[in-house]
């Protein structure tokens, strides 16, 4: 029993962070239905410059925290001025595979100044947030992971409900030609929700730091490991990717546990293709009926 | 009767007939022969080995590259997948011939059976899937192929690998680069004429309607899910025949090399010889194996560099970022590929000096 509840335990610590992972990458699709295959890349871009201010510039941990994601804030901008704008109304085909270029691009970049070795954040968690209930133990990452994640859902609902921008980015999302005829700017909302995802992939790539060190091919494989996460829970919701987040990790912790530790990696993809033939739009997707 | 000339100056085509021809005119079928002659009467007598195993690593992964542009260059499904379909292909080779001791000949047709069959499999979401959906089932088929080659140890023995034994026609062993040339480019030849045609069958004709508009194909009376799989189907096919070859020329074979990163390869080649475009698929083929050749040299060239090497820079990472630049500058700048530079050059020469 105390097996089972520990599996359950890391099972949702490991969701809460697919899900934080996840999240960037639906605010992207959700603007500009972009799937974005450079989101590993960009995780592993804001954990590093963390690393970089953090360790070489010895700044303090607030400082460069908001440092790098105002960094990310422009790169994301950057991508979407330089890379993604020309791309509008092209083939899908072009738009993946320019995303996965860009992957390319980065892991190069990444590696050539970083190196692919394993790095690790200097301790600056306070130990109190260690939670420890009867036999099951929470290490303190994991508990300031709830705590960052939830800070950031609630901050993102305010935005999309109450900001301006943010209901111009709904209205972006929800019928483009509309919203460009009612007087939205819809090329600096792309713009915007590209900035606003690369802050949130790179804050998610810090938390992933803190947890598992920074490593670049770790990082990147967690790009793809979002792909079963936001179908499960739908491309378009971000309440989802949370939720479907925590599915994957239970089912992963699960199957690691009980069934073969090798599955583990797999079965999220075994179950995405099963999710696809049954119910593509996911749990919280927007449902676009088309029969053919 | 075609008449003997560089190239029509306007449309005169008559009758649909010409309108299918795969030459125009004479000159493109009379400098195609001469190509032919040249590739196979003075390439392999005259070229380095070193030269000859970059032609042949092309010819290989022109016949795979030829089998995606099918998918998704004619039917418009994007696949993530096809570099687990040439593992597939080149793991089912290497068990025929080792368990069943099928001649060789006949197992690289077999291996394309076989992987086929996989790709069907693997294709059936494409009924209720388009598109991003489509693109992330397949994603999802090449961690499921990969893990599955990787695991089902009792027949592919797993991270050992396989070694296969050279190849023989009766007495005849193949074997050294020379030998494999023959072999491998007059398999190209034959899949390439073989695509050229299917592309002006009626399969051809319904892959092109799919992709254009499929619920207008659905409702020509074309059976889209039928036809999608028969895509799937062919382009693996093409896949496991090519892997085949590449099994017998590595003559051993892992796991290893059958990743995602070989999949974005196909699918690089794909765009960037030009999507849609038989011949551009061995254009892609031919520049993505000269990129990594180029690249290899380059970052070890970099590497003995001693201001590079006391910096304590690592310069092996850059073949990955250049590979990615190369795709995004040929999505950006020249959409239509190689092809369509190719197509430009040509008549420029022909209307040379008037261009305009």
């Amino acid at each position: 029993m105390d097996f089972f509840l520990q599996l359950l335990v890391n099972g949702v610590c490991v969701g809460l962070l697919y899900g934080i992972s996840a999240m960037g990458f639906v605010m992207i699709f959700k603007a500009s239905s972009v799937l974005n295959f450079a989101h590993g890349e960009l995780l592993a871009l804001g954990a590093f410059f963390f690393l970089s201010l953090v360790t070489w510039g010895k700044l303090p941990i607030a400082v460069s925290f908001l440092l790098t994601l105002a960094g990310c804030f422009i790169l994301g901008f950057l991508i979407e001025k330089f890379f993604l704008r020309p791309l509008i109304g092209e083939k899908l085909i072009f738009v993946i595979m320019l995303t996965v270029g860009l992957a390319a691009m980065f892991k190069g970049l990444i590696l050539l100044i970083w190196g692919g070795n394993l790095h690790t954040y200097p301790e600056f968690l306070p130990p109190s947030l260690e939670i420890q209930l009867g036999s099951i133990y929470i290490a303190p990452v994991y508990s300031a992971t709830l705590v960052i994640s939830v800070i950031f859902l609630v901050l993102f609902g305010l935005f999309f409900k109450k900001s301006s921008q943010g209901i111009f980015m709904r209205s972006v999302a929800d019928n483009q030609k509309a919203a460009l005829s009612l007087g939205v700017h819809v090329r600096r909302v792309f713009a915007l929700s590209w900035a606003i995802a690369a802050m949130v992939a790179c804050m998610s790539g810090i938390v992933l730091g803190i947890i598992n060190g920074v490593n670049v091919h770790d990082l990147s494989a967690i790009g793809l490991k979002v792909f079963p996460v936001v179908i499960l829970g739908g491309l378009d919701s971000i309440g989802g990717a949370i939720i479907g987040g925590i599915i994957i990790g239970l089912l992963e912790t699960f199957t690691g546990g009980y069934l073969s530790p090798s599955l583990r990696d797999v079965v999220p993809y075994i179950v995405l293709v099963f999710i696809l033939m049954v119910k593509p739009y996911g749990l919280f997707g927007l449902v676009e009926i088309e029969r053919v | 009767m075609k008449k003997l000339s560089f190239h029509p100056c306007g449309n005169y085509r008559e009758n649909y007939a010409q309108e299918l021809s795969i030459f125009e005119t004479w000159f493109g079928r009379v400098c195609l022969g001469v190509f032919l002659l040249i590739l196979f009467g003075v390439a392999p007598f005259f070229l380095s080995p070193y030269l000859l195993y970059i032609l042949n690593t092309i010819g290989i992964l022109a016949i795979a590259a030829i089998g995606l542009n099918i998918l998704v260059g004619y039917t418009g499904q994007i696949s993530l997948g096809h570099g687990a379909f040439f593992g597939v292909g080149a793991y089912a080779a290497a068990i025929l011939v080792t368990r069943l001791d099928v001649p060789f000949y006949l197992s690289i047709p077999a291996a394309g059976f076989i992987t086929a069959l996989v790709g069907m499999i693997f294709g059936i979401p494409s009924g209720r899937l388009k598109g991003l959906y489509l693109t992330i089932a397949t994603l999802a088929g090449q961690f499921i192929i990969e893990y599955v080659l990787i695991q089902w140890e009792s027949l592919t023995k797993g991270t050992m690998g396989i070694t296969l034994p050279g190849p023989s026609i009766v007495g005849w062993t193949i074997a050294g680069d020379k030998a494999f040339f023959f072999l491998i480019f007059i398999c190209l030849v034959l899949m390439t004429w073989f695509a050229v045609n299917i592309m002006r069958s009626k399969y051809g004709r319904a892959f092109i309607a799919i992709r254009d508009n499929d619920r207008a194909a659905e409702g020509m009376g074309i059976p889209i899910f039928k036809y999608k799989l028969l895509s799937f189907a062919i382009s693996s096919f093409y896949a496991g025949f090519a892997g085949a070859l590449w099994a017998y020329y590595m003559v051993s074979i892992t796991t290893e090399p059958f990743n995602l990163g070989l999949s974005v390869e196909f699918i690089a080649m794909v765009i960037i010889g030009g999507m849609g475009n038989i011949p551009g698929a061995i254009f892609g083929a031919t520049f993505i194996t000269i990129l990594n050749e180029v690249l290899r040299y380059a970052t070890g060239a970099l590497m003995n560099v001693s201001l590079i090497t006391s910096m304590g820079l690592n310069m092996a990472p850059l073949r990955e970022f250049v590979f990615g630049l190369a795709i995004v500058l040929f999505i950006l700048l020249e959409p239509k590929g190689l092809a369509e530079l190719w197509r430009i050059l040509r008549s420029n020469f022909r209307l040379w000096p008037f261009s305009y």
